[in-house]
């Protein structure tokens, strides 16, 4: 339980917000390059190549539907966050190796009231695709929209806390109802991209700031951009126009790749990334990430609420053969805390927790439990999650406890089985930060709170360290929590799994970026097709 | 069949006038029962298509709103779509909206679903139209050349290659020719993508491997009825006469078994394309095209019911159009329901 503390020597930290940024930017790469060396593009790797200009990127990606729309505050799958990152602009965007905010539409932040007021400094040369110009009012606005009471946009939970949002002259200043030290990463958010007034007039124009212009929009068809060619920066958006093509069909989009019809494609299946390595002309790009493969228990319903219990099944699963033989060794360990490095002010130095058997029969025969338990699962749960529920029964043999595995139906699994039934497979993405995460899933008062997670010690760590301005006390209440959430919670958080894609050695530029897949969206904005 | 006629004057009765017109009109009124058959086999399927989505499992409120759903969310979303009314009304809502050509706004999206509808319809048309046009002569004639050469070598193969291509699942055909045609000899385009700025000699150089797959698939099952129906017919007395009289082989099969073998012929050309327009949902996945099953498909996920809904109708309207079709054909074709004694 000893804290590592790698870059921690920095000055004591005020509530200024480049002194902020500076410190975790050192810590968190500090972490990073450490922990998944050898996942990463050497940084020198990128720094030598020189962007080349013109072409056409094509992108074939799954996750598109013909019920897609264009209004981003309903944005879900790989297809539209893929977009909105192609045609729109946050205030804040996130730096791919530490995960900090960085500036964007804002050029500058500042707290103040224990991070209830924040101002924010907006960029006065930028206009929209439609050559309106680009002012504090179309901030304040999306920002409006999207935290309406009303609103029907996804971003609405982020946004809860905002009580005002006001124009002060060219200075956007956000009231909020509990100091949040985390709101610049809020608002990197990829529903909130910035449109003229806000998509108050039209929520579906997809007018925005970004790299390229909307030039056809056939929902789960095909999605076409030109260069905008007034963008404010000049470091991103290379080619001439990009075509996101849906391809929802696994072997599609690999023949679509290997016979260079297309130059990108997206959700690869572990099995298959060794076969594709052989294709000529084609890298695959495994990228770490904050999501999770986990199994969830209902620490308030028998025989689950006994941690003794739960601390058997936690020792019982082999998370190892998980990680080599469910995901093909693409992700990480997990150690039964839904946080990972690639979170800012991640904890470390907790100890892995690993297979034991012995330990695990100990735990069983305190508990005091007879007979099966059921696990439900099925491959809407995640990929593989079927033979890793059979894995999971499998290791748990040899520890004496009785598995016995209830196979649901993909289609209702996340309305009849998660969050329903005491004993299932699930699984995560990622979220910004280790706030949002915790507040998700582990706060008791929350809806999607998963392992039916009560604890009111945990519950006054998270609100503390949410208006904490001190990085370091922060970091500590993180190291706690996350401490509490692995010895007693009903988390089984074995892996967290890697972002599967594919290139064509003729796409250039690409950046794994920590913060989500598609190298957080920007793999269009980022790359450029090599002459 | 004809009534006995009395010699004393009766009234005229509503069922023998009906008689007398279906004497005097014999093809015109044969043809106006099976549009009305059609027009009852419509509603019936759309009272059908709507019970059954009723009584299926799940719901849209909740499966639209997933991880969010809470009791009062879910009462505002089923009240803003109206799923609070009783059955009936909104079947009737639903009925007559279609009957001026609407059907209905998508929940999910909010668009009008005719636009997207008709859209979708013309691509499923277009790749079922291209891959009829070539299957469907290219049959009937592979079943003529089987009947000329039978049980020789080129009906032999003919039968082999057909039923070999039947038997391969159609997306396994359709990986075929992408790993051949598109991965490892790089010729044909890839993915079937069309969209509207493209010209028509574009599109239809796009589609050409799923037409192909579909020629492929549907083939053998029209050329083994052209065979079936025409070597039936050569045992038959009048043939013998033919071939007595010293008629040549091809002559005997175009120009007296064919006519008499169109009615099973035609019949099955019309089921296979109903299955090109209304089955080939797989095909459309693997080659990325954006037709009609795929649109039904990516709705029936989120509970989209108003289209599939529609999709479902029209679905059903095209089967019964083709076979409706198929039926008046055969009348046309067949000269003993077309003078009836």
């Amino acid at each position: 339980m000893k804290i590592q503390m790698s870059a921690s020597t920095k000055t004591p930290e005020t509530a200024d917000g480049l002194n902020r940024r500076s410190f975790l930017g050192t810590a968190l790469a500090a972490g990073t390059v450490a922990g998944t060396s050898g996942l990463w593009l050497p940084g020198s790797a990128r720094a030598a190549e020189t962007p080349t200009r013109g072409g056409t990127m094509k992108l074939g990606l799954d996750g598109g539907q013909t019920t897609d729309t264009l209004d981003p505050g309903t944005y879900a799958g790989s297809t539209m966050f893929a977009a909105a990152f192609t045609w729109g602009d946050r205030l804040v965007t996130t730096d791919p190796v530490s995960g900090e905010a960085l500036p964007m539409l804002a050029t500058s932040w500042e707290p103040s009231d224990g991070a209830k007021t924040w101002r924010f400094k907006i960029r006065q040369d930028v206009s929209f695709h439609d050559g309106t110009p680009f002012t504090v009012a179309d901030a304040a606005q999306t920002l409006r929209r999207h935290s309406d009471k009303d609103s029907k946009s996804a971003a609405l939970g982020l946004l809860a806390d905002i009580t005002k949002i006001e124009e002060d002259g060219k200075d956007l200043v956000i009231t909020l109802s509990n100091g949040n030290a985390d709101l610049p990463l809020l608002f990197s958010d990829y529903h909130l991209q910035i449109q003229k007034n806000g998509g108050m007039d039209d929520p579906n124009s997809a007018v925005g700031t970004g790299p390229y212009k909307l030039e056809s929009f056939e929902p789960g068809v095909r999605i076409a951009f030109s260069k905008n060619k007034n963008d404010w920066n000049e470091e991103r958006g290379f080619v001439d126009s990009v075509e996101i093509l849906v391809m929802n069909d696994n072997t599609a989009r690999i023949a679509a790749l290997s016979s260079g019809k297309v130059h990108f494609i997206n959700s690869l299946d572990p099995k298959t990334m060794k076969l594709l390595k052989r294709a000529p002309n084609v890298e695959t790009i495994s990228t770490k990430g904050k999501g999770f493969y986990s199994f969830l228990m209902m620490g308030d319903m028998a025989p689950f609420d006994n941690n003794d219990l739960r601390m058997a099944l936690k020792l019982s699963i082999d998370r190892q053969a998980m990680l080599d033989q469910i995901l093909g060794g693409y992700g990480s360990l997990g150690n039964d805390y839904p946080v990972n490095e690639a979170y800012a002010l991640a904890p470390t130095g907790i100890e892995q927790r690993a297979y034991d058997p012995e330990e695990a029969a100990h735990y069983y025969k305190k508990s005091g439990h007879s007979g099966p338990i059921e696990l439900r699962t099925a491959n809407a749960a995640f990929t593989g999650a079927v033979d890793a529920a059979v894995l999971f029964q499998q290791n748990a043999k040899a520890c004496g406890i009785d598995l016995q595995i209830k196979r649901e139906p993909d289609d209702g699994y996340w309305s009849n089985v998660w969050n329903k039934k005491a004993f299932c497979a699930s699984y995560w993405g990622g979220r910004p930060t280790q706030d949002i995460r915790y507040t998700t899933t582990q706060l008791s008062t929350s809806t999607w709170n998963d392992t039916h997670f009560k604890s009111p010690e945990f519950d006054a760590m998270l609100m503390q360290a949410r208006a904490e301005t001190d990085q370091e006390v922060r970091r500590d209440l993180y190291q706690k929590m996350a401490v509490l959430v692995r010895d007693t919670s009903g988390l089984i958080l074995p892996v967290f799994n890697n972002y599967l894609n594919a290139r064509s050695k003729k796409l250039m530029g690409w950046v794994d970026d920590l913060g989500n897949d598609l190298s957080n969206g920007q793999v269009a904005s980022r790359c450029w097709l090599s002459a | 069949m004809t009534a006995p006629r009395s010699d004393t004057p009766v009234p005229r009765t509503l069922a023998r006038k009906l008689h007398e017109i279906r004497s005097d009109y014999p093809m015109g009124s044969r043809i106006l029962g099976r549009l009305l058959l059609g027009l009852v086999l419509l509603w019936a399927s759309s009272v059908l298509i709507f019970c059954g989505i009723e009584a299926l499992p799940g719901d849209f409120a909740t499966t639209y709103l997933g991880q969010a759903a809470t009791p009062q969310a879910v009462a505002n979303i089923r009240a803003e779509l109206g799923l609070d009314q009783p059955m009936l009304t909104r079947y009737l809502a639903w009925a007559g909206g279609i009957l001026h050509g609407d059907f209905g706004t998508s929940w999910a999206s909010g668009q009008v679903i005719a636009d997207q509808l008709w859209h979708r319809l013309g691509n499923s048309m277009l790749l079922a139209g291209c891959a009829a046009v070539i299957a469907v002569p290219l049959a009937v004639s592979l079943g003529l050349l089987a009947v000329l050469y039978r049980d020789r070598w080129p009906d032999k193969l003919i039968n082999l290659v057909s039923l070999a291509a039947v038997s391969l699942p159609e997306f396994f055909v359709a990986y075929l020719l992408i790993l051949w045609l598109v991965v490892q000899h790089p010729v044909a385009a890839f993915p079937a993508t069309v969209y509207d700025s493209m010209s028509i000699w574009e599109k239809l150089h796009t589609i050409a491997l799923p037409v192909a797959t579909l020629v492929l698939v549907v083939i053998a099952h029209m050329m083994r009825m052209t065979r079936a129906a025409i070597l039936s017919l050569l045992s038959s007395a009048y043939m013998e006469t033919a071939t007595l009289k010293g008629l040549g082989a091809l002559r005997i099969i175009v120009r007296h078994a064919l006519p008499n073998a169109l009615a099973p012929i035609i019949n099955v050309v019309a089921l296979n394309l109903a299955y090109l327009i209304v089955g080939v949902v797989v095909v459309e996945v693997v080659f990325v095209y954006p037709g009609m099953g795929q649109y039904m498909v990516d709705a029936v996920t989120v509970r989209d019911l108003p289209v599939v809904q529609g999709c479902g109708l029209v679905f059903a309207g095209i089967y019964i159009l083709l076979n409706m079709a198929a039926d008046i054909l055969s009348i046309f074709v067949n000269p003993r329901l077309r003078h009836p004694r």
